[in-house]
């Protein structure tokens, strides 16, 4: 059935293969990072409330979304390294990892500025924020699990039951807006989603906040495939494919750690 | 899928389903308690199944909207009262002192956090606005939902409660409620 994944279980099949895939992400995202923050920023109507201060949206949607869409592709990578055990696998959840600390750092910070105008406050303590606050520490849980362990792949696995288990709070994170009485409103994006026949976003405000997730997204995406090749590539710096990657034809056994540092860096 | 992989996957999945089912009682248990904020109903007749009502002299947050035409000014200070409302009948009356948000407007939705001072009267330290996930440029706004938002800086709210200058702004206001306050 997983036939056509099996060969990325070597570390030599991914790093070929998210070699090739970095600038089909790396390109498209910046471009777009470019058209979607002008459009937002400069282009798209002010709102009718919250004047211009609302713009700040086509940072903090995106970065919210994928700060919650790359925990559940790291849990996703926690699964696959705890039950088959496969190498690559918990190399993404560190690559993944500090990438989605960023995203949610991000979410948080905007979510500040944008509450201290327009709420009256930087911080409340309601589900939504309290929530999202949590998956800030998930993220930085695993990282620091992940190396907490004399042993690597002891550390990955500790790593992988944190990421794991923390998937739990993702559904809560969306949900709190409808669960609870919060000072957050509630999701505008879902609903112009889920119910086409009456967003409650003007569309010359969506179309620039979707090119703006989908931005967010690719960008992010080259950055973690980026960081999984560095792992990799890092760990396999002894052997033959790697040294041919890095232009080291030559080199004998004895220099060949030194050179391969070198060249990494 | 050979017998260990398997045996691992149970392992990992009922570690999945067991943490989810604890956070759910957790949740559940504590539902009451992470509402950021009592409405006005459950001031006035209670609140969950026991219909247990705030005690005068407890802090607490109300959110509701804005009751429009309910909004005073005492004097020229900062001084300013008004009525917040959800799906009625019942009214709490909030007194605060000090700035109010930008996003402040009669029917738009607020969160007072202070000492309920009467069954009714919330004394307020902290006033924040909520606003509902609704974007639209101003004219959409105002040709939609016939609110045409004035910062309560700029806003001039009658002293006496008698809002005959501002019935143009108000009775549109009342079907446009902007606060997302729905529950």
């Amino acid at each position: 059935m997983w036939r056509w994944l099996h060969p990325y279980a070597k570390p030599e099949a991914t790093f070929a293969l998210t070699q090739k895939l970095i600038p089909w992400f790396a390109v498209p995202g910046l471009v777009l990072v470019i058209v979607s923050l002008v459009w937002g920023l400069a282009f798209a109507p002010p709102d009718y409330q919250q004047g211009e201060s609302y713009r700040i949206i086509f940072v903090h949607v995106p970065s919210a979304m994928w700060a919650m869409g790359f925990y559940v592709g790291m849990a996703i990578a926690g699964v696959i390294a705890l039950v088959w055990q496969i190498r690559t696998a918990e190399l993404a959840i560190l690559a993944i990892a500090p990438v989605g600390a960023m995203l949610t750092f991000i979410s948080l910070f905007t979510g500040a500025i944008w509450g201290q105008p327009m709420w009256g406050t930087w911080w409340v303590w309601d589900a939504r924020l309290t929530a999202q606050l949590i998956l800030l520490f998930l993220y930085l849980g695993v990282m620091a699990l992940y190396v907490a362990f004399e042993d690597e792949r002891a550390g990955a696995k500790a790593a992988s039951i944190l990421a794991i288990v923390g998937v739990i709070n993702i559904p809560i994170i969306h949900y709190s807006v409808y669960w609870w009485n919060t000072l957050h409103q509630k999701s505008t994006v879902t609903r112009a989603i889920t119910r086409l026949e009456a967003p409650s976003i003007a569309p010359e405000m969506l179309w620039p906040l979707l090119v703006s997730i989908l931005a967010m997204l690719l960008v992010c995406a080259a950055l973690v495939l980026m960081r999984l090749n560095n792992e990799i590539l890092r760990r396999e710096i002894h052997r033959p494919w790697a040294l041919q990657h890095l232009g080291i034809h030559f080199a004998t056994a004895d220099n060949k750690k030194e050179k391969g540092d070198a060249d990494a860096v | 899928m050979n017998p260990r992989r398997k045996k691992r996957l149970i392992m990992t999945s009922s570690i999945l389903v067991g943490a989810a089912f604890a956070t759910g009682l957790v949740l559940y248990a504590l539902s009451q308690n992470i509402d950021l904020f009592y409405t006005p109903t459950e001031i006035v007749q209670g609140k969950g199944d026991n219909e247990v009502k705030p005690e005068v002299g407890q802090r607490l947050r109300v959110g509701g909207l804005v009751v429009p035409g309910s909004v005073r000014r005492e004097g020229s200070g900062l001084t300013v009262a008004f009525n917040l409302i959800d799906v009625g009948p019942a009214e709490i009356t909030v007194e605060y002192e000090g700035i109010l948000p930008d996003l402040f407007r009669e029917g738009q939705g607020i969160v007072a956090q202070g000492i309920l001072v009467a069954p009714n009267r919330l004394q307020a330290s902290e006033v924040l606005a909520r606003h509902d996930e609704e974007y639209m440029p101003p004219g959409l706004a105002e040709a939609l939902k016939g609110i045409e938002h004035v910062p309560p800086s700029q806003q001039n709210y009658n002293q006496n409660n008698d809002n005959q200058s501002n019935d143009k702004n108000n009775g549109a206001e009342e079907e446009g409620s902007g606060g997302g306050y729905d529950r």
